[in-house]
């Protein structure tokens, strides 16, 4: 009962056992944290505004988007991911969910920022149904910790709309 | 060559009972994990409640090696989540997040596009010819929870299957002769015991 095998094989079933306590406990922790992000997004410009040959509206815009998401790091955080969404409904979808910008952020430090740049993904509808849509931009973040159980949330902006003619 | 001797002598010692025992439970050992594996699958309501990250398209958060654990619900699909994927007539599932989402009204019927953190573009290119959506009966589940590293065990006995047998082997031969020893010992016990 008392050789090197039996030693080895208890010191690490042991040992996995104290590591997935820890690591339970470290994303447990993670429901303490205080979280209040604050977001703004303005659109400054319509690039563009057209019809598709397939039919489909497509639009490109400018976008300013300025968010502090500091108070989301906690020390079990790896990293963030941030993405902009337009949302918007039509006659024939209940709910577009539509990615236009996305980045990672990897430290806390980076998590106050202001940028200003157009969508990086194409914003495309199914059908020809954007003009004159009221939309909101929804700022997701997704808290990608360094074990264990991954948060996410989002803030609703509204109030913005489209042209009514292409252009 | 002590511990060799003893473990040839181990094994020419076998009676047939022990060997019956010790197929017992080892089925028993196996039966366990089996039950433990299909009582996640329920709990998670996914066919595999866990999986390896096999590619780095989701770097720098998900790396290869890392283990992702899953869920299904019935909720409907939204951007941002991490989805596990199958593409009809590949086997292999693939872990990216959605980023466009259409949901139909009165149906629920949904299509999705996904991307991987890391990739430049988005999955069109992976998804079947002619494919440019995923569906509802694609996804199998979306990551709730991350484990780093531990995945490395899987993909070393995946790629080096030679890993696998040596492992299940010296096992099998941990499991045969250790019982063994101690019925040694205890015999040995024995005689020394009525000797003095």
């Amino acid at each position: 009962m008392h050789s090197f095998g039996y030693r080895a094989n208890a010191l690490l079933t042991f040992a996995v056992t104290i590591l997935a306590f820890i690591c339970a406990i470290a994303s447990f922790s993670d429901n303490f944290s205080n979280q209040t992000p604050s977001a703004q997004i303005q659109i400054l410009n319509i690039n563009w505004f057209q019809k598709q040959p397939h039919g489909n509206d497509e639009v490109s815009l400018t976008l300013n988007i300025t968010a502090d998401l500091q108070s989301l790091f906690t020390w079990n955080t790896k990293q963030v991911f941030a993405f902009v969404a337009a949302e918007y409904e039509t006659s024939k979808n209940a709910l577009n969910q539509v990615s236009l910008w996305d980045a990672i952020i990897p430290e806390k430090e980076h998590a106050k920022f202001w940028i200003q740049i157009s969508n990086k993904y194409r914003f495309i509808d199914q059908g020809h149904n954007l003009r004159g849509k009221n939309f909101n931009l929804t700022l997701h973040w997704h808290v990608m910790p360094k074990t264990g159980k991954m948060f996410a949330d989002k803030i609703v902006m509204s109030g913005y709309r489209l042209p009514n003619a292409y252009r | 060559m002590g511990f060799i001797g003893e473990t040839v002598d181990s094994i020419k010692s076998i009676k047939i009972r022990q060997v019956l025992t010790q197929t017992v439970t080892l089925g028993m050992i196996v039966t366990s994990a089996l039950i433990i594996w299909k009582a996640l699958m329920c709990v998670t309501g996914t066919e595999s409640p866990v999986v390896v990250v096999l590619s780095g398209s989701m770097e720098p958060g998900f790396k290869r090696g890392d283990i992702l654990f899953l869920h299904m619900t019935q909720e409907p699909i939204r951007a941002g989540e991490i989805v596990v994927y199958n593409v009809d007539g590949r086997d292999i599932p693939i872990v990216h997040r959605v980023i466009k989402v259409h949901e139909r009204r009165n149906t629920g019927d949904v299509d999705v596009l996904t991307k991987g953190d890391y990739n430049k573009d988005d999955d069109i290119g992976l998804y079947a010819d002619g494919q440019i959506w995923l569906n509802r009966h694609h996804i199998m589940g979306r990551a709730v929870g991350f484990f780093p590293y531990v995945g490395w065990v899987t993909i070393t006995m995946t790629e080096k299957p030679i890993i696998k047998y040596i492992l299940i082997g010296a096992l099998g031969l941990l499991v045969i002769t250790s019982k063994d020893r101690q019925h040694t010992e205890k015999k040995a016990g024995r005689w020394w015991g009525s000797g003095s």
